[in-house]
């Protein structure tokens, strides 16, 4: 039986560092429906659940395993589970459910090319807009995007971190070759991992109110079955968690959802930057993309041109002060993805005018070309 | 410093266990830096399969193969699909009973028959480790040693000792061949 933490240095799949790095941050539950790319994430987590007293489920679909995972954390568990471009869309309605009930769960995208049934074993990063918006009603969104094994095993960690510190559904938005990858992942000791709890409730049963929010726009949460009431309704409800339908109850309860998020985004938000000090072009990408564009600005700067790549890490809360600052004075700002133009929009959104930003497009299903990127930075350079 | 791998064959040969195997070797038990991306879908289990290991002194950026320094092929499939990437100065691998190279074919040209002595040894499926013994000698790219422990942390444990023979046996002819080629 292996331990909870594989403490060690490890040449690594990148969908089995996204299982480790849930063992590693506490996850003891994970409900799933194999799909490709996304599989390997599942039946690492199938094997090593038992070895940890965790437990797996196969699930019917995807609907249902984003509805266990949140039962499962309601029952103090940390949960999580995996999935691609047609489950992610299933899993939707749920994950909209976790937002209003503000349940922890972490929810890993593997993305492939898309839409419908797409291309199962091909790369996309077609589900980016999706993760901020794909719920219908306003809600809070976190989600990060993982770069490589490393990071797979990193930013799930930090997901759990973030699911329960904010009391909400976290997303990891990998992409296939990320997910397919294997490369060197280091593996802390298990007292060096930094591990979040939810708040729990300190006083009396009885005084309890299951959304009465502190200070901190966050309500502790009870585990269902201690003693406390635990009333959670996906209709708009009032503090002590009944339906309250009505505008005066929406309003109050959609802004502390929607700001518990915004008002941490200085917290949450994680980039990387790399030659962005004297740049003034500056290359905008995520996850797979980003090692491409990385190779882009290495010899774009080769050629004289002072370009620089910005690298998110965490899509939403999107990085929104970093990237107007850097705006400020560019000659343009490249965003190039595995998509017909979304992270895009939000770049231009931020920008708003400050310098011209020109995405480019890498259709899915292979692993982008740096040089249509380079190409991109000379036109802007110009 | 980037160097690049690439393996082919079909699947089931062990081509992607032989590219983790590779990049392991680099990643764990040789001080460098590997990124290895497999092909994925149902040619893995059957048909035309490949994997691609990219190794640099420091962090991989770019992960896949642009221009192969090394190609490792064990299908005459692999050979027809890879052979545009082969160059003067690149490494060509190949197991001599399954791919018959076209006359005049440039390239650095090594051939082992690696699935007849992996019958030899009583199994074929041994016969990518037998190809990975041969890689280490001709190319010595890594220390016999970064190989081996990567073999002998990857196998499961009861076909360690097959796996070491398979290997020392692609080693050994790998150094018995003259420098440089030895296909004529």
């Amino acid at each position: 039986m292996r331990p909870r933490v594989l403490t060690g240095t490890h040449f690594m799949h990148g969908d089995f560092a996204v299982a480790e790095g849930g063992l590693a941050a506490g996850c003891g539950f994970f409900a799933g429906y194999p799909i490709t790319p996304a599989t390997e994430v599942a039946e690492r987590m199938a094997a090593r659940l038992p070895e940890v007293d965790g437990m797996y489920i196969q699930m019917e679909d995807e609907m249902g395993s984003m509805a266990a995972i949140l039962g499962a954390s309601c029952a103090g568990v940390k949960s999580m589970t995996s999935t691609s471009g047609p489950g992610f869309s299933l899993m939707q309605e749920n994950i909209g459910l976790g937002a209003m009930m503000e349940i922890p769960a972490v929810v890993v995208n593997i993305q492939r090319g898309g839409p419908s049934t797409g291309m199962p074993t091909l790369v996309g990063q077609q589900d980016m807009m999706q993760a901020r918006w794909g719920s219908h009603g306003d809600y809070p969104i976190i989600a990060y995007c993982p770069a490589s094994p490393q990071e797979c095993f990193d930013l799930v960690i930090e997901a759990f971190n973030a699911a329960e510190r904010y009391r909400t559904p976290v997303l990891v938005m990998a992409d296939e070759i990320v997910g397919h990858m294997t490369e060197r992942v280091v593996i802390p000791e298990e007292k060096e991992i930094k591990v979040v709890e939810r708040k729990r409730p300190k006083g009396k049963p009885i005084e309890y109110l299951p959304y009465q929010a502190e200070e901190d726009l966050i309500p502790p949460m009870a585990i269902a079955g201690e003693g406390y009431k635990v009333r959670m309704t996906g209709l708009t409800h009032d503090e002590k968690g009944r339906p309250a339908i009505s505008a005066e109850a929406e309003g109050p309860l959609l802004k502390r959802l929607l700001d518990k998020v915004s008002a941490y985004a200085s917290d949450i938000v994680r980039y990387e930057e790399r030659d962005t000090d004297d740049a003034d072009v500056i290359v905008i990408s995520y996850g797979i993309t980003s090692r491409c564009a990385n190779r882009a600005v290495e010899l774009a700067r080769k050629e004289g041109i002072e370009a620089g790549l910005f690298r998110l890490i965490t899509a939403w809360p999107f990085p929104v002060d970093r990237v107007r600052e850097l705006s400020e004075g560019a000659k343009g700002m490249i965003v190039p993805e595995i998509n017909y133009g979304q992270m895009v929009l939000e770049v231009e959104r931020v920008v708003c005018g400050r310098a011209p930003v020109k995405g480019v497009t890498y259709v899915p299903g292979t692993l982008p070309d740096p040089d249509a990127t380079l190409k991109a930075i000379r036109e802007v350079a110009k | 410093m980037r160097t690049e791998i690439k393996l082919g064959g079909f699947g089931g040969q062990g081509i992607i266990l032989g590219g983790f195997i590779v990049g392991k070797a680099a990643s764990l038990f040789s001080d460098k830096h590997a990124s290895m991306i497999q092909s994925y879908g149902p040619e893995a289990r059957g048909g035309a399969c490949s994997s691609e290991v990219v190794v640099e002194d420091q962090e991989v950026s770019y992960p896949a193969v642009v221009q192969p320094d090394v190609l490792i092929l064990m299908s005459q499939e692999a050979y027809e699909k890879f052979k545009p990437m082969i160059k003067e100065d690149t490494y060509v691998l190949i197991d001599e009973d399954l791919v018959e190279l076209d006359e005049g074919q440039i390239g650095k040209i090594s051939a082992i028959p690696s699935l007849k002595f992996a019958e030899e040894l009583g199994r074929k499926i041994v016969a990518n480790i037998v190809m990975l013994g041969f890689f280490t000698a001709v190319t010595k790219i890594f220390t016999k040693e970064a190989m081996m422990e990567a073999v002998l942390t990857t196998v499961p444990g009861h076909t360690k000792e097959l796996n070491e023979k398979a290997f020392e046996k692609g080693y050994e002819h790998g150094l018995g061949l003259p420098k440089g080629k030895s296909d004529e």
